[in-house]
């Protein structure tokens, strides 16, 4: 396992990028650390995949540097990397059986036989297919077949790291959560460095302990589940991430206070000056309503849902459509206002967050 | 369960049945019924039993056509199918490339089937012929319409240079469509090149060969026109092979008895050998 670094990494899949919009991943440095589970989460189209292909060499970056435990590997091919990846659709080779799947990686490396035997024996009793070993691998069904996938990564005991690029978005609803739980007690277990890209919410917040945000070829954020569910550092992040996503409304701001609507907002950190656009984001689970006329701003709620453990309450407040969560049970007032958490307000300068107490 | 017995459905099968009676089984029938019959002309007919069968089975004549034929079918598809996949192989997975290799590649099945036995007639002629003639400007004695090996090397030539094209599309088509991420997943692994032919381009294209095989082997021991028009038969009955053996017989020596057994014997080869290869070539693929 190893620590990989990307020091000033960009790609653009054109011959001659002319403008920042023609990178498919823009510049990028960061430090992914060893033994840590991270998940690359983003839209279909944002960079990810690029990401991942760069750190395993199946891309050769534009430009910048990667390192693994300080080592420039920027030159060096998929095959010297020693990296495992684990692909959409599970990769096997049809005409060989479980066992000889996991074998084909070290005899192309030139393992001793005694220690093929040995390593594989180990690795499939590790993805639970030590009863299936000796069957034609195209039998086996999708998950299966993912875990072949991954077990010829970690045959290879010396991986720098394991990729995953969206490896469950073939298999049933029930086998997915089960995988999950596979590859979290994996990394428990192992310690490997594992990078799991997806656009699934639930499976990036379940999966990692540091989930990086990418929107439109940039890392938007870089954080733990709870970082960017309080702190979202883009819009972006905050739609992206919660369900519903937060919501976001055009305000004026002067100082500490915010204006929606004709009312006023107590914000954690004072506007920038220079700003086009300013918004306030605050997420569903932290406005209330209120019957209290002297808190709040009026709402017209449009439209409830309910959840089950909570309602989402839909209403328009000054014209904009916004969501809160409700407990369930609890009763929406004859002329609802609706509180906002100040503790839980970010101030968002053209779409970026505004730090708290000073100005970007 | 309560079942309605409703057999008004069957006149809806009738113009299926009616096709397939003029177009198949009606021209057949005739062919069967020739095969059993003598006949004297003045359209006098008389049964024979399986005479024919019998004379054609015991018939050197037969046989030794039936070799020519295996030889020619076999020779060709060991060239036109490993050669077709080289090509295929070797030609470019995108870019502006990939138009003008495939157009190259389907421009011989464009050319109609006597027109392509001519071309190679006149290009293989020793005196005026430029294949011909640089052979034997090589110094080697080249007449195909003299010396046996001479017209087999023409015959076998001008077969692999009309029908490769059609293997190679068969197979770019194969390989086309494997994922780029099993590419990937064999760089991961180091698989050597041949290894990733071996284990990942074969298995996907085996499909597709199978049906290239087939398709080989039917139109091979089928072919007539060109072979015609290049030696028709020669020199002597060197490159006689079945089709030709038949119409000599047939249109030729007006043994009406004797091709109509041979057309059914030389039919139910073929169905043989297509039925077995696919069941061998299918057995242990997915249900």
């Amino acid at each position: 396992m190893a620590r990989i670094e990307f020091d000033r990494i960009r790609h653009a899949y054109m011959a001659n990028p002319r403008s920042e919009a023609d990178y498919a991943l823009k510049e990028l440095s960061m430090t992914w650390e060893d033994g840590g589970a991270y998940a690359l989460l983003g839209p279909s189209g944002c960079g990810k995949t690029t990401l991942l292909n760069i750190i395993s060499g199946l891309v050769h970056p534009s430009g910048g540097n990667i390192r693994f435990d300080g080592t420039d590997v920027t030159a060096l091919s998929t095959e010297a990397r020693n990296i495992a990846q684990v692909f959409q659709f599970p990769v096997i080779y049809d005409t060989m059986t479980v066992r000889q799947n996991l074998e084909f990686p070290l005899r192309n490396r030139g393992v001793a036989s005694g220690e093929i035997a040995r390593r594989v024996d180990d690795t499939l009793r590790i993805i639970d297919l030590a009863d299936k070993a000796d069957r034609p691998a195209r039998r086996l069904t999708a998950d299966e077949k993912q875990k072949i996938s991954l077990g010829r990564g970690l045959v290879r005991s010396d991986v720098n790291a394991i990729l995953f690029d969206e490896p469950l978005t073939v298999i049933d609803p029930h086998m997915k959560w089960q995988l999950r739980s596979k590859l979290k007690q994996l990394h428990q277990r192992f310690a490997f460095t594992m990078i799991y890209v997806t656009h699934d919410q639930t499976e990036a917040l379940t999966f990692a302990d540091k989930v990086v945000v990418m929107y439109e070829g940039e890392v938007v954020q870089t954080g733990t589940p709870d970082e960017l569910f309080r702190k979202p550092r883009h819009t972006f992040v905050g739609y992206f991430i919660g369900s519903p996503g937060m919501n976001v409304l055009p305000c004026e701001a002067f100082g500490t206070t915010a204006t929606i609507g004709g009312h006023k907002v107590r914000l954690p950190a004072g506007a920038p000056k220079g700003a086009t656009a300013l918004e306030i984001g605050i997420r569903p689970e932290f406005i209330t309503l209120t019957g209290d006329k002297r808190k709040g701003i009026p709402v017209t709620v449009r439209r409830v849902e309910d959840i089950g453990r909570f309602r989402i309450v839909h209403a328009d407040l000054d014209g904009r459509p916004i969501a809160a969560t409700l407990p369930e049970g609890s009763e929406i007032p004859a002329e609802p206002r609706a509180v906002l958490d100040p503790a839980n307000v970010n101030l968002y300068a053209d779409s970026w967050l505004v730090e708290g107490g000073r100005g970007p | 369960m309560n079942k309605t017995w409703n057999n008004k459905a069957w006149f809806m099968v009738l113009p299926v049945l009616l096709l397939v009676a003029f177009n198949a089984v009606i021209p057949l029938m005739t062919v069967v019924n020739y095969s059993v019959q003598e006949t004297f002309g003045n359209n006098l007919f008389f049964f024979e039993g399986v005479k024919w069968f019998r004379e054609v089975l015991h018939s050197e004549r037969f046989h030794d056509s039936l070799l020519r034929q295996f030889f020619f079918t076999g020779t060709i598809l060991a060239i036109e199918i490993p050669l077709g996949v080289i090509i295929a192989l070797a030609m470019p997975r995108s870019g502006i490339w990939v138009p003008v290799c495939l157009v190259l590649m389907a421009l011989p099945l464009l050319v109609p089937w006597n027109v392509v036995g001519a071309m190679w007639n006149i290009f293989a002629l020793p005196d005026i012929g430029l294949m011909g003639y640089s052979i034997n400007a090589l110094g080697i004695d080249f007449n195909f319409t003299r010396q046996p090996v001479s017209a087999w090397f023409t015959v076998i030539v001008m077969d692999v240079w009309h029908w490769t094209s059609l293997v190679v599309l068969l197979a770019y088509a194969g390989l086309r469509s494997i994922p780029d991420a099993y590419y990937q997943a064999a760089r991961i692994d180091s698989a050597s090149r041949w290894a990733v032919f071996r284990y990942i381009q074969l298995p996907k294209m085996k499909r597709v060969l199978t049906i290239a095989v087939l398709l080989r082997f039917m139109d091979s021991f089928m072919i007539y026109t060109e072979p015609f028009v290049l030696t028709g038969g020669g020199p002597g009955n060197t490159t006689t092979i079945l089709s030709i053996d038949l119409v000599k017989a047939a249109l030729g020596e007006f043994n009406l008895g004797i091709a109509a057994a041979m057309s059914i014997i030389y039919f139910l080869m073929t169905l043989l050998v297509c039925w077995v290869f696919y069941s061998a070539m299918m057995r242990g693929e997915d249900e």
